[in-house]
């Protein structure tokens, strides 16, 4: 049996809005560099694929569309890249996949940022691109005019332009940092003291890269990351964001909520690479859920009841709260679907990683269906792809 | 007590200074390279750890420059990255203000405070030029005039999105039910070139307002640097230029309401010790071979010049044509922006006086190092600058990746901690602390 891809996505006290005020939680440590340090370092001793950071560019809302004024969940939230950064020198295998808004930042900064994080992980870097189509998110920016829209209207015809639009320029961003990270050639770096120079000229190269929305000229001013291409991960869920994981991600995050879901799902996103015309290795799915784990039958379930009690949970994916062996019987009847793995969003945090990591692993492992520990050393790598030629190295001497 | 000097790291990487053809001269890239530099600052006690910017890729003749080092990473994450492996030295990157929005600078530098427990720094720098510009969405849209204006409404703006969060906004509290207070975050701006509002993400850092450092030398930068700097960054090394500097800043702070000690001034400055005096200057005239390469010495004249002059043996004279005052030949931050001609005028004379090459020329017209000597004579001369008031301290720029700071770490600061001048060891945790700053403004105060 091939094993299981497991990520865990990490955000704030857990995914369940009540879960800050759990006993095990830590709500005023939610900004200090140790309570991230010590969740990756939980994730990476049960060797899991990749740690996911979440990241928006506002405060979280119950309404993704507009603010909410609730002070009774958790808000505030560190940029995801500088965590992530902060967390790699504490470990030293696991994946680290910040979320990026492509909406309102600089194509140029995203791409040399990602391209850092790689070099400082030694390649393990990975991001999930992510627009933003709310105009109160505009209005930190002032610089585009963004019609406030409802959840209704999202089915608008100019609405759904408009994110289609916004899914464009999140592609036209991921080509940017692509070609920027192939603008360096491996070897452009030559140190010839017969010669004075310190690069060959000719192993650099213009992007020129042109868009709807911006041009980027390049090249990086970052050298080549270690892993060529760092890993790009999409969330998506519908035919939009489908097409744009095909276009331009590696991994995509699903939805679903339950087999049948799940099989629909890895059939439209095959469609879609089909659509696209993809080549290359098809997108690993791996299908987000969020999890609760304890080791009493009934257990994790009452206590979703009792949180949701306090502060229902409203969540785009499918829950599942049960022991280890329940929960891994799900995830291996899910993944007969066509499922890679898994990206778990536990519940509350520490307890639900850790039923993740100390008890839903072990479980794995004796059913054959999750690896003992890290062989490869690249996040591409335990996706199974390789690293990749630079774009620009066949084409001699392009430079100016 | 005599006055207490003040020092930073400034990781070399990217700039002619460095000597990359050195067999000691390692990666400017990797990580280890930068734990290193770090790790020897913070065993000296250093204030902070400095990093520059340069957001495109020189080019010299319409091609890109080959012959210096090049290849950085951004600046942020790597800071964030050094915030693991150090505890209590500064981590200061510099960040421009023209390709970038207050909203998210101020977040990510928030976040750097957040990480590394108070340590967090901004050199804010104008850089508006089109050729840099064209790596970004709005293009070179920025007039000259208007860098300052700019720069300055840019940060007050970073300065209201940190007072968003007051520290009583985070409450946390389940007994409570109350994470956050309502209008955490609230902020609206109103200006000429930012009209924003909204909520900031991110909850106030523990300096509440980073250190600001400033490195620009015209009379706006001065200025700006005079009503909301912390430290300026400057180019004023010599000791005449120096105190001459120090005055002009320095009485440029009372019309704000600032005192003398609440702007540092630090200049960029780099050293060079040996055994004796002699074996000392030995070092720096090889050193300054070593960053003068022949092909280096051409290119600082065709930056000059504005023609091509690959043509002239580098150890000849000087070129015998007139420089081309229309034909710019560089671009990007190393731009020559100084009268051409009056500056070709003065070479000529100076190495017809002295019967200078092309190369011995370059070397003698571009910087040289500013401490020369044994670390006695060093730690001297460090020392009476600081208490001339010629600086406040200095932002030490080494000439070797990543091993340049070594000798000074382990045999000038001992001395400077000896003559009671430097600190033996780091008082408090924050950067704030380190260069004796006090604490930021705080959202009660402006409300
Ligand atoms: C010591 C020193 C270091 C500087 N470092 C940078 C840098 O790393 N990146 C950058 O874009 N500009 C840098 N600058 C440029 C200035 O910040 C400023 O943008 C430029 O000098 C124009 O302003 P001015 O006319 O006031 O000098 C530096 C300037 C000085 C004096």
């Amino acid at each position: 049996m091939t094993h299981l891809h497991l990520a865990a996505a990490l955000d704030g006290a857990g995914w369940h809005p009540a879960a800050w005020r759990e006993p095990g939680a830590r709500p005023a440590d939610l900004f200090a560099p140790a309570y991230w340090t010590g969740l990756a370092a939980e994730a990476e001793r049960a060797a899991l694929d990749l740690v996911t950071f979440e990241d928006a560019l506002a405060l979280q809302s119950s309404d993704v569309l507009a603010p909410d004024h609730r002070t009774d969940q958790v808000r505030g939230r560190l940029d995801a890249v500088l965590l992530a950064s902060r967390v790699a020198p504490a470990t030293s295998r696991i994946g680290l996949v910040p979320t990026v808004n492509t909406t309102h930042t600089e194509p140029f900064h995203v791409g040399i940022g990602i391209a850092t994080l790689d070099h400082v992980s030694g390649g393990r870097a990975g991001w999930r691109p992510r627009i933003s189509a709310s105009a109160a998110d505009a209005a930190h920016f002032g610089r585009r005019d963004v019609v406030a829209l409802t959840p209704e209207d999202l089915t608008s015809p100019a609405a759904r332009s408009f994110v289609r639009e916004l899914f464009d320029e999140a592609a036209d961003a991921v080509e940017v940092a692509r070609r920027l990270w192939d603008s360096w050639e491996d070897d452009a770096e030559i140190r010839d003291v017969a010669t004075g120079r310190f690069l060959d000229r000719d192993k650099l190269h213009y992007i020129d890269f042109e868009g709807a929305h911006f041009s980027v000229r390049g090249p990086s001013i970052t050298p080549r990351p270690p892993q060529g291409q760092p890993l790009v991960a999409a969330l998506a869920h519908s035919a939009v964001p489908y097409e744009f994981a095909a276009r331009a991600a590696d991994v995509v995050f699903v939805t679903p909520h339950s087999r049948d879901e799940a099989a629909a799902i890895v059939a439209e996103v095959r469609a879609a690479e089909e659509r696209v015309g993809r080549d290359g290795a098809p997108l690993t799915v791996l299908a987000d859920l969020v999890v609760l784990l304890d080791d009493a039958p009934g257990a994790a379930a009452d206590r979703l009841a009792r949180l949701d009690a306090v502060d229902p949970l409203a969540s785009d994916a499918g829950t599942v709260a049960g022991t280890a062996a329940e929960v891994a019987d799900v995830l291996l009847d899910w993944r007969g679907a066509g499922l890679a793995g898994y990206r778990l969003r536990p519940a509350v945090l520490p307890h639900d990683l850790e039923g993740v990591t100390r008890a839903l692993v072990p479980e794995l492992r004796r059913r054959g269906a999750f690896r003992d520990g890290y062989a490869e050393t690249s996040l591409r790598a335990r996706f199974g792809l390789p690293r990749p030629a630079d774009r620009y190295a066949t084409t001699s001497g392009s430079s100016r | 007590m005599p006055k207490q000097i003040h020092l930073a790291a400034h990781f070399p990487g990217v700039n002619n200074t460095t000597v990359w053809s050195d067999p000691r001269s390692g990666s400017q890239i990797d990580f280890a390279s930068f734990v290193h530099l770090a790790r020897t600052a913070e065993r000296a006690k250093f204030d902070f750890f400095f990093l520059a910017e340069g957001l495109r890729l020189r080019e010299l003749k319409g091609r890109i420059h080959d012959l210096d080092v090049a290849g950085r990473p951004e600046s942020l994450t790597v800071l964030a990255a050094l915030a693991a492996v150090t505890t209590r030295l500064g981590l200061a990157a510099t960040v421009n203000s023209t390709f970038n929005e207050p909203y998210e600078v101020a977040r990510r530098l928030a976040t750097l405070d957040h990480l590394s427990e108070g340590r967090a720094a901004w050199n804010v720098v104008t850089s508006y030029d089109a050729f840099t510009g064209e790596n970004f969405r709005r293009g070179g849209f920025l007039d000259e005039a208007d860098r300052y204006t700019r720069a300055a409404e840019f940060l007050h703006t970073a300065r209201e999105l940190w007072d968003s969060w007051s520290a009583a906004d985070l409450v946390a509290d389940p007994a409570e039910g109350r994470f956050v207070r309502e209008d955490a975050g609230a902020f609206r701006h109103e200006g000429q070139h930012f009209a924003i509002q909204g909520r900031f993400t991110t909850p106030r850092g523990p300096q509440g307002h980073p250190v600001i450092i400033q490195a620009g030398d015209s009379d706006e930068g001065r200025e700006f640097a005079a009503r909301d700097a912390d430290v300026i960054f400057s180019r004023h090394s010599t000791l005449e230029d120096g105190r001459a500097f120090y005055k002009d800043v320095k009485s440029r702070l009372a019309k704000y309401g600032r005192r003398p000690a609440d702007l540092k001034i630090m200049p960029a400055v780099t050293y060079v010790l040996g055994d004796s005096e002699r074996d000392a200057a030995e070092r720096a005239a090889e050193i300054r071979r070593a960053q003068v390469s022949p092909q280096n010495a051409l290119a600082f004249l065709e930056a000059v010049w504005g023609r091509d002059l690959s043509g002239y043996d580098p150890d000849g004279p000087l070129p015998d044509v007139e420089p081309d005052l229309a034909g710019g030949v560089s671009k990007g931050r190393a731009q020559f922006r100084g009268d051409r001609s009056e500056t070709v005028r003065r070479w000529r004379e100076l190495a017809e006086d002295r019967g200078l090459s092309i190369r011995e020329l370059a070397i003698e017209a571009t910087s040289r190092q500013t401490f020369v000597g044994t670390a006695r004579t060093v730690a001297d001369r460090i020392d009476e600058f600081v208490q001339t008031d010629a600086a406040d301290g200095f932002v030490f720029v080494p000439h070797l990746t990543p091993g340049g700071l070594d000798d000074l770490a382990e045999h000038v600061v001992p001395l400077l901690q000896e003559k009671g001048v430097f600190r033996a060891d780091y008082t408090g945790p924050t950067l704030r602390d380190h260069l004796g700053l006090g604490p930021a403004r705080t959202p009660e105060e402006t409300a």
